[in-house]
């Protein structure tokens, strides 16, 4: 085929890999956004909402409907004991241990999938159509397309709630101004405990992504770094900017190591990022925040 | 107490095994590390995840001007050192538009982009292979003599850092890191210290790149990971920010605890049913990350925090970074 069909091809396939990076992009952005931490801990928070998915459907051998809610649940639950036992003592603390807290625990999430699941990679079985999607001449892998689909209809939802429940806008209240907020009578402590569980849930269900097309490994969080170049492209405060960084991240990575290799696919996210630090910190979407002296 | 503490390392090669000794050298080479990166994240508060990219930078360095020009170790190293030093100020350059996390982000593409230039530049640094480095003898005495020069450096370095902290580029430093603004109005220039901060604990990073890459007689893209710099920060934060104490305390306490759980497994395990090799390496992250939680929560001040206690000194009003 043409290299023009070629093009389209390695773009259509980018935008659609995008899809786990959005989701998982929402999981940062929305922690952040509330509580100002940066969760380091997210890749690995995907890693084991992997694993449980694949210990609920293969291992105990329930239908995966259940497996899929399982593994949410459990992430959501996961998430709230992070923040709770770990995080909301440490509200006040400076960035450095913040930050260190969450590679702390990613670092423990890791130790204990590679206990209890060992350190090889895991295929899960298929569970999304394999057939692949064509349009026209062009060929997207039906895993890809699917899982596509269906995070498209995820990051809807999500956004819709974030935009017009009430829950939504005590989120955006207490990023707004969390003394505010209180004093206006939003439980700020709800909202924290909130956002994690759904930035749990979001892990998973890109965990579950991610696992289902490349295998699980306790490494998987790896690639959730490369989420970071998304989150920073957007700007870490928002949630619209996410979706749109994300495609573009997403069409990128595969568009260039398509072209020019592995390592450069790699790579590229981090190139974008130092590039966004340099000409516009807040990110493409970001609030410029004051700080206050 | 510190003349005892000397003595006994003098004296250490000649009681030590040959095992103890290497570790020792090991201990020595992550302190000088761990120092540098202190002197950016505890005493000027940038924080930087991308410090295993600088020693890297040294490592490289250093055995390239060794391996082309046959240069003596010591100009090699400072070579290394002069080269992370550049490189530490170009990465420094972010820090002075972003604060926080933003810059922590920063460092990690610095620390990614100079993996990729280490792995993909395969004509100078050999790529995933690596360099491999000839032997050096310090005043012939072979290994105890690569011994000392560590650990005189480890010390001189130590100490040049603590005193730096008694001039206007250590109190710069502390001015930046409490309230930048008030230190620009002040009149401190603010720029030439962050830019100064991550330059110097990159040099520092490249004294233990250059020694490292002697030592281990090998240099390849994989020491210089995101997760050594993991380490390195644990180092410092386990030890005590802003603390040379704390820096030396980390250092070791980092190098030594997966030697010691190594060593407690063989004991332990035994058997040979059990895959220790398989349970080593999950169980170390375990411990790592429980250490440095259970660290940030309970003793902020780490590990030269506890050391303070145990000497009766309470500070009744905390002035360290960290404190509630």
């Amino acid at each position: 085929m043409n290299l023009i069909m070629q093009f389209l091809e390695y773009s259509l396939i980018g935008i659609a890999s995008g899809g786990a990076y959005i989701i998982a992009a929402l999981g940062f952005v929305i922690i952040f956004k509330a509580g100002n931490i940066f969760n380091f801990a997210m890749g690995e928070m995907m890693m084991i909402g992997a694993y449980l998915f694949y210990a609920v459907a293969v291992q105990l051998k329930f239908s995966w409907p259940v497996a899929l809610l399982a593994a949410l649940a459990g992430s959501a639950l996961l998430a709230l004991a992070i923040e709770r036992a770990l995080l909301r003592p440490m509200i006040g603390r400076p960035v450095v241990v913040l930050v260190m807290i969450t590679l702390g625990v990613g670092s423990i999430l890791r130790g204990v999938a590679g206990l209890v699941w060992g350190p090889n990679i895991i295929q899960l079985p298929d569970f999304l159509p394999r057939s692949p999607v064509f349009l026209g001449d062009i060929l997207v892998p039906g895993k890809l397309a699917w899982s596509f689909v269906v995070f498209g209809a995820l990051a809807i939802a999500f956004i819709a709630y974030y935009r017009y429940s009430r829950a939504g806008v005590a989120i955006r209240a207490t990023s707004s101004d969390q003394i505010t907020a209180e004093g206006l009578g939003i439980n700020i402590r709800q909202v924290f405990s909130m956002t994690w569980a759904m930035a749990g849930v979001l892990a998973a269900a890109a965990g579950i992504a991610a696992g289902a097309i490349n295998g699980i490994t306790p490494q998987l969080g790896d690639a959730a770094l490369s989420v970071l170049a998304v989150v920073m492209l957007a700007g870490m405060s928002s949630v619209g900017g996410v979706v749109v960084a994300g495609i573009l991240v997403g069409w990128m990575e595969t568009v260039v190591g398509a072209y020019l290799g592995a390592a450069w696919q790699s790579f590229i996210p981090y190139l974008v990022v130092l590039l966004m630090m340099i000409v516009r910190p807040t990110g493409l979407f970001g609030e410029q925040r004051i700080e206050r002296i | 107490m510190w003349v005892a503490f000397a003595a006994a390392l003098a004296a250490f090669p000649a009681f030590g095994s040959a095992y103890l000794v290497y570790m020792a050298c090991l201990v020595a080479i992550n302190v000088i590390a761990t120092a540098g990166l202190n002197l950016t994240v505890g005493y000027a508060g940038l924080l930087s995840i991308g410090h295993s990219a600088f020693i890297g930078v040294g490592a490289y360095a250093s055995t390239l001007l060794w391996l082309h020009a046959g240069t003596p170790l010591a100009v090699n190293i400072a070579a290394g050192a002069l080269a992370a030093f550049l490189v530490g100020l170009v990465f420094g350059i972010p820090s002075l538009r972003i604060k926080g996390v933003n810059l922590a982000i920063a460092t990690l593409a610095a620390q990614y982009s100079l993996y990729f230039i280490f792995q993909q530049w395969t004509s100078v640094t050999g790529g995933d292979r690596g360099l491999s480095v000839p032997r050096v003898n310090i005043f012939g005495l072979g290994d105890t003599g690569f011994y000392y020069l560590v650990v005189l450096l480890a010390a001189l370095l130590c100490l040049a850092a603590r005193n730096l902290f008694r001039t206007r580029i250590g109190r710069g430093f502390i001015a930046v890191r409490e309230r930048d603004y008030a230190a620009e109005v002040l009149g401190v220039n603010v720029v030439r210290y962050k830019l100064l901060a991550f330059g110097l604990g990159a040099a520092y990073a490249g004294v233990a790149g250059a020694l490292g890459g002697a030592f281990l007689r090998i240099v390849n893209p994989d020491q210089f990971t995101l997760a050594v710099s993991i380490f390195f920060l644990a180092a410092v934060v386990v030890g005590g920010r802003a603390s040379i104490l704390g820096s030396i305390l980390g250092a070791a306490f980092m190098t030594l605890v997966p030697e010691m759980l190594r060593a407690v497994l063989a004991l332990s395990g035994g058997g040979a049913t059990v895959d220790l090799a398989g349970l080593l390496s999950p169980l170390r992250e375990i411990i790592f990350g429980v250490l440095i939680v259970g660290f940030l929560m309970w003793e902020p001040r780490g590990l030269a925090g506890l050391w303070d206690r145990m000497q009766g000194r309470q500070e009744a009003i905390d002035s360290r970074p960290g404190a509630a």
